[in-house]
């Protein structure tokens, strides 16, 4: 059995009387794919914020490679080695594509106190940048404004920006939130080539997806986790159907 | 303001004039200008057109170290006159007491002693204030500035041995080897090549790896923090550094008008930096120069109708900003674009 790289533990999270996460247990196995689904108002996006250091719980604790990150600002969590994309996508728009990637190969390079030096000749910084752009497929459109490209390619860059940080575990938020069927499957087969390689927290609505990406799934309703399992128990399982997958199906 | 272009595509032309774009010819241009217009017009017997000059060339330094945390970094500061209030009782207070004698620590004429003190003290100051106010976002950070900033100024108003609000007047000019700043000219282009080094910090910085993450900052600090920068401390670092320089601008001002009172760092003259960033061009290099500009002539122009000139000013000022975003420099890469 491999080892967990993130282990959440009873994490808590109100918002006035609504339990937007309620005593959360989770674990993340080193290079697992483990998706998160649920209804909307689940609490997904909600429990991501908490886990990437944009939110703080209100109570619970989260360690991350046996080191507890409960009150680690976001920035920091970062360094150590996570990363997050966003279900709505946030980018700088009035900068290229190239630059919005290579502001997150600079922000691992060391600190960004160098007040002189043209940072967009930067090879270092460059080279490493058009690589993540490579693994997403956007290498032709690095010149071109963030805010220029189509929703799927701004859905693309944000991986990329993520990939550039080169972390150990990524937080996606509804990857494929709004894409069409053959940008989804893009998408799908270029996650495919991550798994393994990178623990993954995957949130998603398309079921394809996570039937396809996750090893293992657990089912996040009114702020609890109902279930986790293999893809194949949590298809089976009957509070699940109940709750989730039985009424209406996506 | 925030969706102004970036730059960030335009690759810089690589020095030859047929990859000059219309903003670098702007920029060019104006800076040409100033150069020549001054001494020619000195020497034709305007000297008044020295004395204006000068105060533009001083209220552009101010400006462009306003612009590189307003433009490039998003944070609207509303008191950055009190940084040129300090650089210009950096001036005076050694000098008053050279002259009068008491408090010898810091009696001198010496430029250099005068230089170090105003880019200190506004160092500190932007420090302290700095790392207060941005802690608070949007609307809130304006006022908290503006609150330094009349902090200051009635700090200054209650200082009886200065002037309080009658002001002081400096007697000496800063001595600096070489140049006598008693001389219109020389006093002139040491403003003017001051501009040129604040200039070229300000690009240099920009494009550096210190400058893209202050603009990633404004553009989207959550997503900044989220790929791991500290995006509080390249601010206010970035702060430090706009008040030190617009410290300055606040040395050479006080060694031309030679006389300094509160006023000078009044609320409304920080609103009126921020006219020039506005009006120019915010995130752009020569915006403020040429906001500056504009505004120094329209004060000129219209003061000459009516002693209400803010009224028209306003008026100008509010067509501006609904129908010219971008500013005057959005103008002129506008007008470059379609006659590329």
């Amino acid at each position: 059995m491999a080892e967990t790289i993130l282990e959440v533990r009873d994490l808590s999270k109100s918002f006035g009387g609504v339990h937007a996460t309620a005593n959360v247990t989770l674990d993340v196995l080193h290079g697992e794919t483990h998706a998160v689904i649920g209804p909307n108002g689940a609490g997904k996006t909600t429990l991501i914020s908490q886990l990437s250091g944009d939110l703080k719980p209100d109570g619970g604790s989260i360690s991350f490679k046996g080191r507890d990150i409960t009150s680690l600002p976001a920035y920091q969590r970062s360094l150590t080695g996570m990363a997050r994309s966003f279900q709505i996508t946030s980018l700088l728009m009035g900068m290229s594509v190239l630059d919005n990637v290579s502001l997150a190969v600079q922000a691992h390079d060391g600190h960004s106190f160098r007040f002189w030096t043209p940072a967009r000749k930067d090879r270092k910084l460059r080279d490493k940048a058009m690589q993540s752009l490579q693994v997403v497929g956007l290498q032709d459109r690095a010149g071109e404004l963030a805010g220029a490209l189509s929703h799927g390619e701004r859905r693309q860059l944000e991986i990329a920006v993520a990939l550039a940080t080169e972390p150990q575990f990524m937080l996606l938020d509804e990857p494929m939130a709004g894409m069409g069927a053959e940008e989804s499957a893009r998408m799908v087969e270029m996650l495919s080539g991550l798994k393994g390689e990178k623990s993954i927290l995957l949130v998603e609505h398309d079921m394809d997806a996570v039937f396809a990406l996750a090893d293992r799934i657990s089912v996040l309703v009114y702020g609890q986790v109902i279930a986790t399992g293999l893809p194949e128990e949590i298809r089976t399982n009957e509070k699940v159907r109940d709750a989730y997958l039985g009424e209406g199906d996506e | 303001m925030s969706d102004t272009p970036l730059n960030g595509a335009t690759p810089r032309s690589s020095g030859l004039l047929s990859g000059w774009t219309a903003t670098t010819w702007a920029t060019a241009i104006c800076l040409v200008l100033l150069a020549v217009v001054p001494p020619v017009s000195f020497y034709a017997g305007q000297p008044f057109h020295v004395d204006l000059a000068t105060r533009l060339v001083c209220l552009s330094i101010a400006a462009v170290s306003l612009n590189l945390i307003l433009g490039y970094g998003g944070m609207v500061s509303f008191g950055h006159a009190a940084f040129i209030g300090i650089g210009a009782y950096s001036v005076g207070i050694p000098a008053y007491h050279a002259t009068y004698g008491e408090f010898d620590l810091i009696a001198s004429y010496n430029g250099w002693f005068h230089i170090a003190l105003a880019l200190v003290v506004s160092a500190i100051f932007a420090a302290i204030t700095g790392a207060i106010s941005l802690r608070t976002r949007g609307v809130y950070f304006i006022m908290i500035t503006m609150a330094f900033g009349q902090m200051v100024f009635f700090l200054f108003v209650s200082m009886e041995t200065y002037g309080g609000d009658d002001g002081l007047t400096i007697d000496v000019r800063s001595e600096l080897p070489l140049i006598d700043l008693d001389k219109p000219l020389q006093l002139y282009f040491l403003c003017y090549g001051s501009l040129l080094g604040a200039l070229f910090i300000v690009h240099r910085m920009v494009n550096s790896r210190f400058g893209m993450a202050i603009q990633g900052a404004k553009g989207n600090e959550l997503r900044m923090q989220s790929i791991g920068y500290n995006t509080y401390v390249y601010r206010l670092v970035a702060y430090i550094i706009s008040g030190a320089m617009c410290g300055y601008a606040g040395f050479l001002l006080g060694n031309f008008t030679t006389f300094i009172s509160p006023e000078m760092m009044d609320w409304t003259r920080s609103g009126e930096l921020m006219f020039m960033v506005i009006l120019g061009g915010a995130a752009t290099l020569v915006g403020p120069i040429l906001g500056a500009v504009a505004f120094i002539l329209l004060e000129e122009i219209l003061s000459g109708f009516t002693i209400y000139w803010h009224l028209p000013f306003g008026v100008l000022l509010i067509l501006c900003v609904l129908f010219a975003r971008g500013g005057l420099m959005g103008f002129v890469s506008q007008w470059g674009r379609r006659n590329g």
